[in-house]
């Protein structure tokens, strides 16, 4: 038998081990420190990690950064908004990291931004989506890589704006992400189209929409098209109700990130047919730099690549190429690096705007489809970022300077 | 009409699910009392095996049957589960039985990632049942027919054996007097297996046919759970039929809620729960336990003040805390500071909950006021950090004060269930008014002022606060209000018959508790520079009862030693493995079975009657 001191003391020893190893590492690099969460959503964020790690693997084999290999400190932040700033404290104070990158949901990317202009730290934003990141809540410390929620409502509202359909209804979550979608799409699609009703307008909890009574709410309004901002869960329970319903019959529906591969392989042979949606059409992206991408990522993680895997590959590339131009490690260089800096996506070389450090990375919009029993987007085309982003006096108001 | 019929009809369906799931909860702890936490895992398993069975097998036969096996694969899970772990605590106090059981919960939600892996399933649709049929002019699914006909049908198999078999019938013997029916010889051990069994396979069942309807991952168990736990609530513990009149409630609140209010429909249900509370103490159709327990268990040793030795000790470690700034990096000072926060956390929740005696799962909610009451003053007032920090409390204490005056009149498990109901309304609020809260975005740039910016700075303000406050807890839990508190603890008919008041002893203990909460709340919102709805929901509730367990809740020190010992290990786990549901679950599991008196407790009693020193051991 173990005694319980024994126990105790193992699993101590074991954890201070563990500790120990970690700070044992190459001295003459480039630290970066990376925080995402990796344990509350491994089905976005494990693409997103191979991403960064191919194109570490790269950056590091081409002879690194002036002949430095960058190092990246990994974190878990959870989840949780307080564990990213600590993870983050642990990254700037202990790690002693040049810069920081990562991050999926907004309040955690706001959480840590914040903490970057306080402890003055640059900060690459990865995935998050609020507006506020490089809008009103922006600052100089941070940039982001993937185009916010504004881009991705204005290129459907375009798109949408050339439908017949004059009756519209919204449904989106109840939270941040789903109102400042809808407002923006509405915005945007009201001043193309003056003649548009909006007919009613449906706010299921996150992940806990009553899908039957909310597709039966929306069907009684009778709107002539759908903008849906749902995902996840939500959207399988939306569809799936929906098309036993008759819901979709003759209606349009326009749909924020549903071509994405991580919502719409969810769905399999149930995907949705004729949406209008943004997404990432892997399989048919025939560009020499995608198809390079696309290789190394299959041969290495044996699997195709995710939006977040361009994502995270982007990420990399973008903190690489400020490292790269920046006369010093300092905060001041850094930035001075980055505004303006281009670098090397799979979509296509992209860059941060000077005025409000938003990449200029757009995004694919199509009609989907179904093709062997699987969802997938058709007649896409690739959306410049730059094109829809507020100008930058907007920010400029925005941040109210 | 024929819109508002199908809106009826909806919810029926959604009444069905919910039914399965909440009847297995109301069942077990009817019988066993055990508060099973773990029963929104057992409803996601369901779901998972389900999916895998139906996929293999083809057919109605291999659908429905897949349904059935999957449920009972679950089922021996659970009861494996029953035999192994949860007969040995039995005898333990609710709260330890709550927190063993959510500890299973983690460490199936990483077992389910590991086994099916992280994406969303999209479970097959019952074959023959995948279209619609024609009601006034709308397309309403079959399957969703079924499922409105599967509650009742539960229901009556569930009145037939409880009422028509011998088991049952010993069954509910147990659930009126579980100490007659032991009496009178019968084996506990394995009626109490059967009826785990029996509650566990109908919420895999449950779980199981949400399979055409939903897609299967691995969030459904939170979920689930905390809607089922507010239904039995409403139902009456124990109660069957009022699980059914709950669910039935609950389901055609949301339908019709979400026409009426479609914004706020998230808190209609706990706004009920709430009121029904209030109006019946144990429910729609649930009864007064007759052998009513407390919630931690009997004191074996009553709270005493510091001996002279121990008093040498404080002040030592006291004076490590001063110097340790000499020797620590910005790091761990940083880490310092949150622990002292956390130490404060849950040193006020064993006010409420140790000296009290009213369990509380929701003692986030005053932390959370606390860090919203300092961001809301930063944010419309730009109020400086030494003004905000004496006003902002008030937010919480103010909370303290609503959610205390209803939860007092409750006790045991019906009050802890309020203050859940209380923290997730004021979650719901935070989360969903953005105009003022920010929303699920938070409010940012809520940083200390200059001349505490530094760590070094910060940590000696911290420190100075959190010994002032954990003094004046020390200094209330020994004053005359604090004997009287205790006193309506250990025996309300007592304190009773002295003429005390106990509503107001404790409603003021519960304003006390929630105000040193959000004093640590608002040292937290400027230890991370912001605020979300983080700070106030379920995760932080338990984090603190884990806390205030692993010291040991029958002492006074515990709970801070205890919040030292969880934090440090928590920010290590977190930082160095992504399994950290994994070991934080088994951590919890083998607290509750191997050291349920906590570390402090530990000591106490091994060392304390020779002695009375705790770490003279260490040396």
């Amino acid at each position: 038998m173990i005694s319980r001191r024994r126990l105790i003391g193992g699993v101590i020893g074991g954890v201070l081990t563990a500790m120990t190893a970690q700070n044992a590492l190459a001295a003459d690099t480039i630290k970066v420190g990376e925080i995402n969460s990796y344990s509350k959503l491994p089905a976005f964020t494990v693409p997103y990690r191979n991403g960064w790690q191919l194109a570490l693997e790269e950056i590091n084999a081409a002879g690194g950064i002036n002949g430095k290999k960058i190092e990246v400190i990994s974190k878990d932040d959870a989840g949780k908004p307080g564990e990213a700033v600590t993870a983050a404290n642990e990254l700037v104070s202990k790690d002693g990291v040049s810069i920081l990158m990562g991050t999926f949901f907004s309040h955690i990317g706001l959480a840590v931004s914040d903490f970057s202009k306080q402890k003055k730290v640059v900060f690459v934003a990865a995935e998050p989506l609020s507006d506020a990141l490089t809008g009103a809540k922006g600052h100089e410390y941070v940039f982001r890589v993937r185009p916010p929620v504004i881009v991705q409502a204005a290129i459907l509202a375009d798109a949408a704006a050339k439908l017949p359909a004059k009756r519209w209804a919204t449904i989106a979550p109840n939270y941040e992400y789903g109102k400042s979608s809808v407002e923006a799409f509405k915005k945007l699609l009201s001043a193309k189209r003056p003649d548009i009703e909006w007919v009613d307008e449906q706010w299921p909890t996150l992940f806990k929409m009553d899908a039957g009574s909310t597709v039966q709410a929306i069907s009684r309004a009778e709107p002539e098209a759908i903008f849906n901002v749902t995902f996840g869960s939500d959207l399988t329970k939306f569809v799936r109700e929906g098309t036993t319903r008759n819901l979709f019959e003759g209606r349009s529906v326009v749909s924020m990130l549903t071509g994405e591969p991580e919502y719409l392989d969810a769905m399999k042979e149930e995907a949705p047919v004729g949406w209008l949606v943004t997404g990432y059409p892997e399989y048919s992206i025939d560009t020499p730099e995608h198809n390079a991408f696309k290789k190394s990522y299959e041969a290495k993680f044996n699997d195709y690549p995710r939006l977040g895997s361009v994502v995270g590959y982007s990420t990399m590339k973008a903190t690489a190429a400020i490292l790269a131009h920046a006369k010093s490690l300092s905060a001041e260089d850094l930035i001075k690096a980055g505004e303006g800096v281009k670098f090397d996506t799979p979509l296509g070389e992209v860059s941060f705007r000077p005025g409000d450090h938003q990449s200029t990375m757009g995004a694919y919009i199509g009609t989907t489809a179904l093709k062997d029993g699987k969802g997938v987007m058709v007649d896409w085309s690739y959306k410049d970022g730059g094109q829809y982003l507020p100008s930058i006096e907007e920010i400029k108001k925005q941040r109210g300077m | 009409m024929d819109f508002l019929f199908i809106q009826f009809l909806n919810g029926l369906s959604s009444a069905s699910s919910l039914f399965l799931v909440a009847s297995g909860l109301s069942i077990i702890f009817g019988v066993t009392h055990i508060t099973n936490f773990a029963h929104g895992a057992f409803y996601m398993l369901g779901a998972y095996v389900a999916y895998t069975l139906t996929e293999a097998w083809m057919g109605a036969i291999g659908f429905w049957g897949g349904i059935i096996v999957a449920a009972g694969t679950v089922a021996l899970f659970g009861a494996l589960i029953e035999i192994i772990l949860l007969r040995r605590i039995y005898r333990s106090p609710e709260l330890f039985q709550l927190l063993a059981t959510f500890g299973i919960t983690l460490i199936i939600e990483d077992l389910v990632i590991q086994v099916w892996g992280a994406e969303d399933l999209l479970g097959r649709r019952a074959p023959g049942l995948d279209g619609a049929i024609d009601i006034f002019g709308q397309a309403f699914p079959t399957y969703e027919l079924v499922l409105i006909a599967l509650g009742p049908i539960c229901l009556c198999a569930l009145w037939l054996l409880f009422n028509r078999t011998r088991w049952g019938v010993l069954v509910r013997a147990a659930t009126q007097d579980r100490m007659m029916v032991s009496a009178l010889g019968v084996n506990q051990a394995w009626l109490f297996t059967g009826v785990f069994t029996l509650g566990v396979f109908l919420a895999a069942l449950g779980g199981a046919v949400q399979i055409p309807r939903d897609a299967v991952h691995n969030a459904m168990d939170l979920q689930i759970i905390v809607e089922a736990f507010v239904i039995v609530v409403i139902g009456g513990f124990g109660n069957v039929l009022g699980a059914f009149l709950a669910s039935f409630i609950i389901a055609e609140l949301n339908s019709f809620g979400i026409l009426l209010f479609p914004k706020i429909s998230m808190i209609l249900m706990f706004i009920v729960m709430a009121l029904v509370l209030v109006v019946r103490p144990y429910g729609l159709l649930g009864k007064a336990e007759t052998h009513a327990r407390t919630a931690l268990g009997n004191v074996v040793r009553p709270l005493a003040p510091l001996t002279r030795k121990a008093k040498n000790w404080v002040l030592a470690a006291l004076l490590v805390f001063l110097i340790l700034p000499i020797f620590a990096d910005d790091f761990v000072l940083n880490v310092g500071s949150e622990i002292l926060i956390f130490a404060l956390f849950a040193a006020s929740l064993h006010l409420m909950m140790g000296v009290g005696g009213m369990v509380s799962f929701g003692h986030a909610a005053y932390f959370g006021l606390g860090a919203y009451g300092v961001a809301l003053l930063v944010k419309f007032l730009n109020m400086p950090m030494e003004a905000a920090i004496v006003i902002a409390p008030l937010l919480a204490i103010a909370g303290a004060i609503i959610f205390g005056w209803f939860c007092v009149r409750l006790s045991g498990v019906y009050l802890a269930m309020l203050t859940l109901a209380f923290a997730q309304i004021s979650w719901s609020i935070i989360f969903q008014w953005d105009d003022v809260t920010g929303g699920d975005n938070g409010l940012l740039g809520i940083w200390p002022s200059e001349w505490a910016s530094n760590q070094q700075a910060f940590y000696y303000m911290t420190l100075v606060i959190v010994i002032a406050a954990l003094y004046a807890i020390r200094r209330i839990i020994f004053s005359p209000f604090g004997y009287t508190l205790r006193g309506c603890r250990d025996s309300l008919l007592r304190a009773d018959a002295i003429g005390i008041d106990r509503l107001r002893i404790q409603w003021f203990g519960f304003v006390l508790a929630g105000s040193f909460s959000g004093l640590a709340g608002v040292l937290y919102a400027y230890l991370k520079g912001s605020v979300f709805p983080d700070y106030i929901s379920i995760p932080l509730s338990v984090d603190g009862l884990v806390m205030v367990l692993l010291g040991g809740i029958q002492t006074v020190a515990g709970p801070i030693i205890g919040a030292g010992v969880f934090k440090a290990l928590s920010t290590i786990i977190i930082s160095h493995t992504e399994f950290w549901k994994i070991i934080l679950g088994a951590f919890i599991v083998i607290l509750v079975v191997a050291f349920p008196q906590g570390i402090v407790g530990f000591f106490l009693e091994r060392f304390g009657s020779k002695e009375e020193d705790i770490a003279e051991e260490k040396q």
